[in-house]
């Protein structure tokens, strides 16, 4: 649903390859870099919202389906990858690995219930199956309700590289951001991404053409389900915890909101949102409710007078400036 | 003159503080107060906890001896993931010495986990679980002002010795809520007294209407609450309409805070038991501090968690003051190993579990005809001794006691 | 004593008519969301902020002016109104040529901005607020004890929400509601102003919320989160309705009520999750709700 009246909110930062390549040599190096300057653990934290960010982008912008339960994806995920690590004691690429599984199988099932409906029905439904998802987590016994799974070990990934090494750690999170990054930005580009755009700019027609429209809306569902839960997990080997935040309605609204601060349907927008609200979140944590107030604000502000969000509107500024 | 005598006490105070600080992380004591700013637990905590731990500070004096002591705060909005985010941000990059409060089980858990991996310091005043002191209990954890074990113990036994010997549970269907109603249904049985239903309702419930009808219809002489916060005033709140303690049953609140009967007003409130470690109007000592904590705190008085983070800071800066040094798991086994002393809780000891001991006291809250003042609330009826009052040590499965 | 699977029957009307009165809220909950939804196509996430604000209003009037429950009946929905109508002349209004979604967006940016303030000034136990007198005590119906302000609760509400049904479906202003609902422009055309129906109609389902806030102070807490787990609740109520269909929307409110009052007595635990566990349910066989149109 990007603004219909830019072009730029279609385009991902600039069309022409290059660009897009020079901007994701220069994001992966600063990533690569920060953590001499910056916490490596606030890092974590926005490489995996960042990634959830994207996967929740593939949906939003470039199906044009607004899912406001995606935090169920990211919660559950990190409930059964803690669980495995911790409970069955499985190495953390297979509990990341069944977690994202876990993640693409609840994204299936919910997927069939939601799909038949559309724009502001996708939305409602989407939160209702969440909050029922939301209230299992709550009384399941294996999640511990309110206490969480806590003390999830890192262990060794691949039995090679030590998790506990937070340089070890922090490096594995962002390959795993990258390769996920680069598996959307090729979705997005490949045949498949093309149809999806189709049937968000006109479903009757690329039905007409021959096209399932249903299946590929699920399709796209299911694996934006999985790459969120891929981020719930790996999340939940990082902070050694998973917790009923991920799955809360209000996680659903953040995820959104950091999409929309940074640019719906740009490619790069859902990373530069999530390094926003999670640092406002991290470095204002001293001012309490006022950072809910904040939020909002910033809810409001974007979705009144800046609906193309940060990597939109520069996007824009380039075109102009080159035009 | 004048000027000359303070650049003079400035100057010794300057000598006196870097003899002082040598060992010291820093040069700076650091504590960190991470509470409820925001939701659930903001008034029974929050900044009220701040205000408790700079006056604990400033009582003790510390800092005219040559130490340098801040204060943080942060709100872990009951999340265990942003309690975690923060704590280990504290320790790692803030350079923070101990972490008090921590209202919320959830939360108290991780942070407890982390500050043992970190070697600091962990003084837990707000939060209920007895895990803290049992599987999952740590040298470098003091658990002070009270605890789920606790809490069911001095409620149960007490209303069933007072006649309360029938019972019905309306809890949270939650770890929390469960744990509470194991253990008081657990006591309730073992003194003698009868459990004659329980219903289980989701957290959050905004309408106990339902439920309340089946325990009025139970019969039983008590119902028990094993639930918090919004829960436990909705569900106290509807018993007073749906003419429950009029009609003869007690409501037994099993964990209810002086905020909580203040939000509640006396009106519905009256009648309703309660255990607590702390109440403000118990002699003058407490008096005196409620009177200047209420100052500070928005006119609110102290809650036995508030008084929990005082307590427990002036026995931290002490045992920080005779070892010179702010090593957290050095200073927490100072801590075990001295006796406390204190306004407000008198003197106790602490358990090498890290249990905090001291008395607690059943009450009762008044009714609005022999409350004398606001925050006038309760009226003593019992009074369980220290050695009772909590869980013996051998039944706590914590893996320090050998 | 009869009884029906282990529960005797006549404690099964008491919960029965519980539930009816639990009902009575979600009712006139989603009845507003529906005149809004209808006439504006937007989701109000705010609803449920509003309601609070209206509990609070109650509280505000009698705390600091010595006016009583009464007449904050009154005052409440038309001030929280009037603020509605503000939002929607300075916010909403910029919003209907673009996708819908970005209303519902706002909404949720404008319910989060409401009761973070809130929490800040009022902190989160809550607040009490008293029983008027006038409803002290309860009648003593053979199989239960009803007090005498729930009775009134299941009055009140099914006024309200009949009268809304009434002014809608039957008569001229609710014609020219549901005229422009379908074709602005031709509505606009007959001479009438619709940009300020739309504003006034914004503003009478938050008044709505409000005064639900209202009914509800005196028997739940008075605190900034009592709206933030309700709604999604009701949002869930409105989706099986089928959104923007007023009669759906008391209809299954009403009777939503009453299923979620009986789960709390045979399966309690599954009592937050039936409402949604129905919808799932509804959508498989209906996609478009109970009583909701294809759209």
């Amino acid at each position: 649903m990007p603004d219909p009246t830019s072009p730029a909110a279609r385009v991902p930062f600039g069309e022409t390859e290059r660009t897009t390549a020079i901007a994701f040599a220069l994001m992966v190096a600063l990533f690569a870099v920060a953590p001499v300057v910056v916490y490596p653990v606030f890092l974590m934290n926005v490489l995996c919202m960042a990634l959830f960010a994207c996967a929740f982008n593939l949906l939003i912008g470039f199906g044009g389906l607004l899912s406001f339960g995606h935090a169920m994806f990211l919660g559950m995920a990190g409930y059964v990858c803690a669980h495995a690590a911790k409970v069955w004691g499985l190495p953390p690429e297979a509990a990341i690995a069944l977690g994202t599984a876990a993640s693409a199988l609840l994204g299936l099932v919910t997927g069939l219930l939601a799909i038949r409906s559309q724009g502001i029905y996708f939305a409602m439904i989407t939160l209702a199956l969440a909050q029922m998802v939301y209230f299992f987590c709550l009384q399941a016994p294996f999640t511990h309700g309110e206490d969480g799974i806590q003390s999830v070990p890192r262990g060794k990934l691949f039995a090679v590289l030590d998790l506990n090494n937070i340089w070890v750690l922090y490096y594995v999170v962002l390959a795993i951001f990258v390769g996920a990054f680069l598996l959307i930005y090729r979705t997005v580009h490949s045949p498949f991404g093309q149809v999806l755009k189709a049937i968000r700019e006109n479903e009757p027609r690329a039905i007409s053409l021959g096209y399932d429209a249903d299946r590929y809306k699920l399709l796209a569902f299911v694996l934006s389900a999985a790459l969120s839960g891929l981020a719930g997990a790996t999340k939940a080997i990082v902070f050694q915890l998973a917790s009923l935040t991920d799955v809360h309605w209000t996680m659903s609204g953040e995820v959104v909101l950091m999409t929309l601060l940074g640019g719906m349907g740009t490619i790069f927008g859902p990373v530069a949102g999530a390094l926003v609200i999670v640092g406002l979140q991290n470095y204002l944590a001293p001012l309490g409710q006022w950072v809910t107030v904040i939020t909002g604000a910033i809810f409001v502000v974007c979705v009144l007078a800046f609906r193309r969000g940060i990597v939109g509107e520069l996007a824009a500024w380039w075109a102009k400036r080159r035009a | 003159m004048k000027a000359i005598r303070f650049s003079l006490t400035a100057l010794t105070l300057v000598v006196a503080a870097s003899a002082a600080q040598a060992q010291i992380s820093d040069g700076v004591i650091k504590i960190g107060v991470l509470s409820d700013m925001s939701s659930l637990y903001t008034d029974l905590a929050g900044a009220g906890s701040v205000a408790a731990a700079r006056m604990a500070v400033e009582d003790s004096g510390i800092e005219k001896r040559g130490y340098k002591v801040e204060i943080v705060s942060a709100d872990h909005q009951n999340k265990p993931d942003v309690g975690s985010a923060i704590t280990r941000q504290w320790y790692d990059v803030d350079k923070v010495d101990v972490i008090v409060d921590t209202p919320n089980s959830g939360v108290a858990l991780a942070v407890n986990q982390i500050t043992r991996d970190k070697g600091k310091a962990f003084l837990v005043s707000g939060a209920a679980s007895s895990d803290l002191t049992g599987k999952a209990c740590s040298p470098n954890t003091i658990h002070w002002t009270y605890d789920t074990w606790m809490l069911a113990n001095g409620t149960g036994s007490s209303i069933v010795k007072t006649g309360g010997d029938t019972w019905f549970f309306l809890t949270a269907d939650y770890a929390f809520g469960l744990a509470l109603e194991r253990d008081t249904e657990a006591v309730v049985l073992k003194n003698g007294g009868k459990v004659l239903g329980k219903v289980r309702h989701p957290l959050n419930t905004q309408d106990f209407s339902s439920f309340l009808l089946q325990a009025q219809a139970s019969k039983a002489k008590i119902i028990g609450l094993a639930n918090a916060g919004g829960d436990t005033t909705n569900s106290i709140k509807q018993a007073a309409e749906f003419g429950i303690v009029k009609g003869g049953q007690n409501l037994a609140g099993l964990l209810v805070f002086l905020t909580d009967i203040h939000a509640l007003g006396l009106p519905t409130a009256q009648g309703l038991i309660v255990t607590n470690t702390f109440y403000w109007d118990s002699n003058d000592q407490t008096r005196a501090f409620a009177k200047r904590f209420a100052e500070r705190d928005k006119g609110i008085y102290p809650t036995m968690i508030h008084a929990g983070v005082y307590s427990a800071l002036t026995h931290y800066l002490k045992a920080v003051e005779a070892l010179k040094s702010d090593d957290g798991t050095k200073v927490i086994a100072k801590m075990k190993e001295t006796p406390t002393d204190d306004p407000l809780f008198g003197k106790g000891s602490i358990r090498v579990d890290g249990r905090k001991i001291h008395p607690a006291y059943l009450v009762e809250v008044k009714k609005p005809s022999e409350s004398k003042g606001p925050w006038d609330y309760y009226k003593v009826r019992a009074t369980i001794p220290a050695d009772q009052a909590f869980r013996p040590l051998k039944d706590g499965e914590c893996p320090l006691v050998k | 004593m009869t009884e029906i699977f282990g529960v005797p029957t006549q404690a099964l009307f008491g919960q029965l008519l519980i539930g009816l009165i639990n009902g009575a809220f979600y009712a006139m909950l989603s009845l507003g969301l529906a005149v809004i939804f209808g006439l504006l196509n937007i989701i109000n996430f705010t609803h449920g902020a509003q309601y609070m604000m209206g509990a609070f209003c109650a509280w505000f009037l009698l705390q600091y002016l010595g006016v009583g429950y009464w007449w904050a009946l009154l005052i409440a929905p038309l001030a929280v109104g009037a603020i509605g109508v503000a939002i929607e002349r300075t916010m909403l209004a910029r919003l209907y040529k673009l996708d819908h979604l970005y209303g519902l967006l706002l909404t949720f940016g404008l319910a989060l901005i409401i009761q973070g303030v809130f929490t800040n000034y009022f902190g989160s136990s809550g607040l009490p607020y008293q029983l008027p007198q006038e409803f002290a005590g309860a009648y003593n119906l053979s199989f239960m004890f009803l007090p005498k302000y729930r009775a009134w609760v299941i009055a009140v509400s099914l006024v309200v929400c009949l009268g809304t049904w009434y002014v809608i479906e039957r008569t001229k202003l609710g014609s020219y509601l549901r005229a422009a609902t379908e074709n602005a422009a031709l509505v606009q055309a007959f001479g009438i102003n619709v940009p300020r129906m739309i504003t006034l109609t914004y503003g009478f389902g938050v008044g709505l919320a409000a005064f639900a806030g209202v009914m509800a102070a005196p028997i739940y807490q008075v605190n900034p989160q009592m709206g933030a787990n309700l709604i999604i609740v009701v949002f869930a109520v409105v989706v099986i309705g089928g959104m923007g269909s007023i009669l759906g929307s008391i209809i299954t409110g009403f009777g939503l009520g009453v299923i979620e009052g009986l789960t709390k007595v045979f399966y309690p635990e599954a009592s937050n999750t039936v409402i949604f566990i129905i919808m799932a349910i509804v959508l498989l066989i209906k996609p478009s709700g109970l009583f909701g149109r294809a759209r």
